[in-house]
């Protein structure tokens, strides 16, 4: 095999990376003549516009216009599920930082400038911060969402042991490095190439065509690759894509937008805080019985993702454990700060926070290790062996996984010494925690699970692949590549990604899902075997042998027959010459899902991908701070497309998931101001945190059958195995108590919120608050 | 003058810019986008850049934040962009061993790993896991999670290749003085305080140095500025030299040479600084700025009160002297919210600090809310001296973050003075810092946090300084007490 198919290796990009020749939309000033386009952003965070006066800001030095809503020659709403976001506010704010108006002028200093010089009034209203504030005023974008099975109210009557109370886990930024970019050029005849940071070109396109009034064949979207994504750039890169194109509408001029790191954060969406009240039976050995559960999530004000991002969440309350009778139901909430969208994990990692923290508060109560509660209530066979909402766990890693992960973590004897080391220590105490990954692979709206290419072999052998999956860091050029090497038998050094573009591969879904290779790696082998099977006959007859055209393969940039081969670029170079075609396109849709929301029932995952993590770590009892000594990650990507890029993955999404429940601490005033809005005050984990002690195994021989190269999704599973590290922070807390309590800490488990759940171990008090 | 930057290696005539446009706006202005902008306040270091400065042992290659460096401060200085590194196609060091480590995911946040791995890969002090971790606790990667980042630093650091860059350390470094006037603003860079009174007519002066903290009121707060006048080149700024019972530490004086050298000098004050900002920060920030900028979270300001710390305060009238503690007679440096005792046409020329009486146990904490590069909730510095019989003859509390200053805790000292380090003693002093203190609520952590904390942190202190608790430093430490006991 000449290519790089299953075998570790660098980033396609990283030479790029290393020299600063990596180029991005953020990057790009443009042609000459690039005007820069500044959202005047809502300073209030819920009224009516009652003034607005738009000629002082056209006043200002290098102004060029400035255009409200009554400016937008197509369509102003725009929407990723519901049509019902305006791109400029017509008449009325919803949250702080709204655009009300577009500021275009020479320079971005200008637009600041312009920006400032606007004038306008408001009749506030009293704005709606939180989820419970919007559950008082009954404030909800959606109608709950119920999946059930089983008789609750006899696990209830049955139980020896009853958890309930309220959960809440925390939004968090993406902070993606590259923050929103777009830039807009005015093509011939009415046409518009736009180059966006976006994880989704196809909605761009959308959006820009309806705001403009245009057909969509006259916008191409061109996405070079995102400086991170993470879900933040799926939904919402698409209104700062239309204020470019808008802008370059009315100039007649390209026009840029790009956001500083302050407006990003301030303006856009962030990972949906949940609260969720829940009750939960057990019995006398610790099974769960039953769980009854209503999440509300903090959707923002709009609708945005949010409907998927809840049904992702309900779909994870079982997390790896067979819950017999089960109600979940959840409802989004409507609320006045930026929408709230996709983040790494779209809802799971919330969902499953619910029921790791119901198991983590019943082994308090029942005085067991945390880890063997999890172990005896995973899934198992028949019955034991089904979801919620019906779909059967087939090809359950877990029980292959987890004693695997416990020996190569040494867990029991580890488990041992931290006893002991917390019995002989005073201010500081250990403990150790364990967290097991199911998660559905399917985009869970089915039609989404599509994915088109195109493949241009040229005569000299060499290879142009387009795919319509981004590229935001997480290594899907790189797949794509291998894959496309592979199929065809050409070296790595044959094949060009090209950038990803809308009139190359159209009507694409967001890359998003972690579906980006199983997808367009499937769509990229096809239209690779498409010409792969035009090219056999071809290499049959130049080899002397057309009866056996069935037997030709590829491999090492040559036909080969038995022992006799032919370069690559002779074959291509013979079918050109015999007028066949060297292109083609590809397709793929993911078979068999589907899911049906108005019973709760159906088969919403093609597949689940399974890990575990163990997680120690050493609270300073005087302070609450800590650090997390060790980690061990034992993760199922099925056979891996690329190992190393795989082990980046797993690493990458883990810290991320330790930021969200650790240091990233997002707070709004109660008038609906983000305080948190730079990494001054936002603080994601440094290169400090990272745990001590890191190691990441992939399973092995678990190859799967239903997606390319037996591969598996692994963009977001990963980031929930950093649960563990909760579960470790409680062992620990525990710790300094004598047992008599359930240790309560609140996420995210900031120092602060470590030394409120030590104080109440030592002394019983709860509500060791100041600010929350 | 010529207002030049040799960026490269090439020279680079400056073109008409406002002398607070920031060196990462022009670096990306004139084509060199390879350097990032991640949030322009210094604290995510995808803009560093290499800066060819003076260094205590000659010059040397410091990794810097061109998000909050004024493009004139670069005037007649070396600087090395991502761009300027390999050669040819081979790759330096710092970027290959990203290569080949796989340090590159979305790949934005590398060209500033690569410079912050640059600077470490000439740097011959990293002679511990910590210094080389704290090389790149100022780069902020959302991808990565580090490890293989951090592989790469550990490959190549200290490894000193010979090269041009290795060339350059061998040269002479002449750093020009500037005086640069654009529009309304103007930017004074002078060698002699001579100049500097000359330059000092009647538009509000601001002084500034690593520009650290104004260069937030120009990227944040868009604030120009009539007159700025640059310290860094006035003698005697950047030196610490030894006077009778103690040193002299210039006020410009770049934090992490002060790293440097209190590693051999001042535990305490070495201590803090490990928790101090970013390497980048670090390579710009100066001792007098943190102290001028009167910040009631600044880490230097509690260490100088404990310390027992002298402000050499200079004019063209002369020097004056003024403790940062309050006296009998004299407030404190800190007079209230961000402000000083400096008046108008007042520089703090430099810190004098008196070396410790051999019995005093002194040392520092600080605690944030991230371990790195993170400002603080509570930092404090502490310096207790017990006599033969056990009583308490010396006390210095000193606390940041709690109060609009920094601050003593002076009643709890008082509580303490003279008297036996006893439990109930303690307990009362502990109950005093209610009275000494009223922490507010912040984004940072919340009175009852503050207030916990800084109980805790005496505590803390009083058992270590007693020697019931063995204190380690770690070759990761915390800022805080024992938090590693391994």
């Amino acid at each position: 095999m000449s290519g790089g198919l299953h075998k570790p290796g660098p980033h396609e990009s990283a030479h790029l990376h290393v020299t600063g020749s990596a180029k991005y939309v953020a990057d790009d000033p443009g042609p000459h003549g690039t005007l820069f386009v500044l959202p005047v952003p809502s300073p209030i965070a819920r009224g009516r516009i009652t003034h607005m006066e738009l000629g002082a800001a056209l006043k200002v030095d290098g102004v060029h216009s400035v255009l409200s809503v009554d400016d937008i020659p197509g369509d102003n709403i725009w929407g990723p599920i519901l049509h019902n976001e305006p791109l400029l506010a017509d008449g009325f704010v919803h949250y702080m930082g709204q655009a009300i108006a577009i500021v275009i002028a020479e320079t971005e200093q200008s637009a600041r400038r312009g920006v400032a010089a606007v004038e306008l009034q408001f009749e506030e209203a009293s704005p709606i911060i939180g989820i419970e504030n919007a559950i008082a005023a009954n404030a909800y974008h959606t109608e709950p969402h119920v999946i059930e099975r089983g008789d609750l109210d006899a696990a209830f009557d049955s139980a020896a042991l009853i958890i309930e109370g309220i959960v809440e886990t925390p939004a968090q930024d993406h902070f993606y490095l590259e923050t929103q970019a777009a830039l807009a050029i005015p093509e011939e005849n009415g046409a518009y190439t736009i180059r966006s940071s976006t994880q989704h070109p196809t909605e761009i396109q959308k959006v820009v065509a309806a705001a403009l009034g245009i057909g969509a064949h006259h916008v191409v979207c061109e996405v070079p690759r995102l400086g991170g994504g993470f879900g933040g750039k799926e939904s919402q890169a698409s209104p700062y894509a239309a204020y470019a194109a808008l802008a370059a509408a009315h100039t007649g001029r390209p026009c840029r937008s790009w956001l500083h790191r302050g407006q990003d954060m301030a303006w856009t969406g962030k990972r949906h805080p949940f609260r969720t009240e829940y009750k939960a039976a057990f019995d006398g050995d610790g099974m769960i019985l039953g769980v009854l559960a209503r999440l509300f999530s903090d959707g923002g004000w709009s609708l945005d993702l949010s409907g998927p991002v809840l049904d992702r969440a309900l779909f994870h309350v079982d997390s790896s454990y067979f819950i017999p009778a089960i109600r979940v139901e959840g409802r989004v909430c409507a609320t006045n700060v930026p929408s709230n969208t996709a983040f790494r994990g779209f809802g799971g990692p919330q969902g499953m926070f619910v029921i790791e923290e119901i198991l983590n508060r019943a082994a308090d109560a029942m005085g067991v290790d945390s880890t063997a509660l999890r172990c005896s209530n995973f899934y198992g066979p028949a019955p034991r062996d089904t979801a919620p909402y019906g779909q059967v766990i087939e090809a359950n890693r877990l029980p292959q996984l987890v004693p695997q992960l416990m020996k190569d973590a040494n867990y029991d004897e580890r488990k041992r010494a931290i006893e002991q080391f917390n019995r002989s220590e005073q201010h500081v105490k250990r403990g150790i925690g364990f967290q097991p990954v199911k998660f559905g692979i399917s985009f869970t709206a089915s039609l989404l699970n599509q994915a088109g290419a195109l493949v241009h072999v040229y005569t000299d052998g060499t290879v142009q692949i387009n795919h319509g999956g981004t590229e935001m860091g997480q290594g899907l050029h790189t797949k794509m590549i291998a894959v496309a090497a592979d199929t065809l038998g050409v070296e790595l050094g044959a094949v060009r990604l090209m950038t990803t573009a809308t009139d190359k591969v159209p009507n694409t879904s967001a890359t998003a899902a972690s579906s980006g290779s199983d997808l367009n790696g499937a769509a990229v082998q096809s239209a690779c075997l498409t010409i792969v099977e035009r090219l056999r006959p071809i290499a049959a007859q130049l080899m002397g042998n057309d009866t056996d055209s069935d037997a030709v393969t590829f491999h090492d940039g040559h036909a080969w027959l038995g022992d006799q081969s032919i370069p690559f670029s002779t074959v291509a170079t013979t079918a050109w010459a015999k007028q066949i075609s060297l292109s083609s396109t590809g397709y793929y849709a993911t078979p068999g899902i589907g899911y049906d929301p108005s019973i709760g029932r159906g088969r919403p995952f093609f597949y689940y991908a399974f890990g575990g993590a163990i997680s120690e770590v050493e609270i300073n009892g005087l302070t609450g701070e800590y650090r997390v000594r060790r980690v061990d990650i034992l993760h199922d990507v099925g056979n891996p497309l690329a190992p190393s890029i795989d082990v980046g993955q797993v690493e990458g999404g883990f810290v991320q998931g330790m930021g969200w429940l650790t240091c990233e601490d997002v707070l709004y005033s109660p008038d609906g101001r983000l305080l948190t809005h730079g990494p001054s005050t936002y603080k994601i984990p440094a290169a400090g945190d990272t745990p001590l002690d890191l190691n990441v195994s992939l399973l092995r021989d678990a190859d799967n059958p239903l997606v390319i190269g037996g591969s598996k999704a692994v963009g977001e599973p990963p980031f929930m195995l950093a649960i563990s590290v909760v579960s470790a922070l409680r062992d620990a807390i525990r710790g300094f108590g004598d047992g008599e309590w359930i240790v309560e800490l609140d996420m995210p488990a900031t120092p602060e919120s470590v030394l409120r759940a030590v104080e109440h171990q030592r002394t019983g008090v709860t509500g060791l608050k100041g600010r929350r | 003058m010529d207002h030049s930057i040799i960026l490269n290696g090439n020279q680079v005539k400056v073109g008409d810019v406002s002398p607070t446009m920031t060196l990462l706006e022009w670096l990306r202005q004139t084509g060199f986008t390879g350097t990032k902008e991640g949030c322009a306040e210094g604290d995510c270091g995808a803009c560093t850049v290499g800066l060819l400065d003076e260094g205590p042992d000659g010059p040397t290659w410091r990794a810097v934040c061109s998000c909050i460096l004024l493009v004139p401060q670069a005037f007649g200085r070396q600087l090395v962009t991502v761009e300027g590194l390999a050669t040819g196609e081979t790759l330096h060091p710092a970027q290959q061993a990203m290569v080949d480590k796989l340090g590159s995911q979305c790949g934005y946040c590398t060209p500033g790993f690569v410079m912050s791995l640059f600077e470490a890969t000439y740097r011959s002090d990293l002679d511990s896991d910590w210094k080389k971790d704290d090389q790149i606790c100022g780069n902020l990667c959302r991808c990565t999670g580090y490890r293989p980042i951090r592989e790469a630093l550990y490959q190549i650091a200290g490894s000193q290749p010979v090269d041009r860059f290795s060339d350059c350390l061998n040269t002479e470094l002449a750093i020009p003085p500037v005086d640069y006037r654009r529009g309304e603003q103007r930017y004074v860079r002078p060698e002699k305080w001579r100049d500097l009174w000359d330059a000092m007519g009647d538009d509000p002066v601001r002084f500034v140095s690593g520009a650290t903290d104004l260069g937030l009121d120009v990227t944040q707060r868009f604030k120009t500025f009539p007159l700025l006048v640059d310290l860094g080149l006035l003698p005697g700024m950047r030196e610490i030299n030894p006077i009778d019972g103690g040193w002299r530490i210039g006020a410009g004086v770049l934090l992490s040479d002060l790293e440097a050298w209190s590693e051999l000098h001042s535990e305490s004050l070495g201590k803090m600084l490990r928790f101090f900002a970013s390497r980048q920060i670090k390579n710009r920030a100066t001792v007098g700025g943190n102290l001028c900028n009167a910040s009631p979270i600044g880490d230097l300001p509690p260490v100088m009160l404990a310390l027992n710390a002298v402000a050499v305060i200079r004019s063209e009238a002369g020097e004056r002297r003024h403790a940062f503690s309050p006296t009998d007679s004299a407030p404190g440096f800190w007079t209230a919210y961000r402000r000083t005792v400096l008046r108008d046409g007042e520089v703090l020329a430099a810190v004098e600090i008196p070396d410790l009486h051999p019995k005093t146990y002194a040392t520092t904490y600080k605690v944030s809310k991230r371990r790195e590069l993170d400002i603080s909730a509570v930092s404090s510095a502490f310096a207790l001296r017990l006599d033969e019989s056990g009583t308490v003859a010396d006390i210095r509390l000193a606390f940041g973050g709690m109060a609009a200053t920094p601050a003593r805790a002076l009643r709890t000292e008082s509580i303490l003075r003279h008297q036996t380090l006893s439990q109930s003693t303690i307990e009362r002093a502990i109950e005093a810092l209610g009275d000494d203190f009223s922490p507010i609520d912040d984004h940072r952590g919340t009175a009852w946090y503050r207030a916990t904390v800084a109980a805790n942190l005496l505590r803390g202190f009083f058992e270590e300084a007693q020697g019931q608790v063995s204190v380690t430093l770690p070759d990761r430490p915390t800022g805080t007490i024992f938090a590693e006991t391994n």
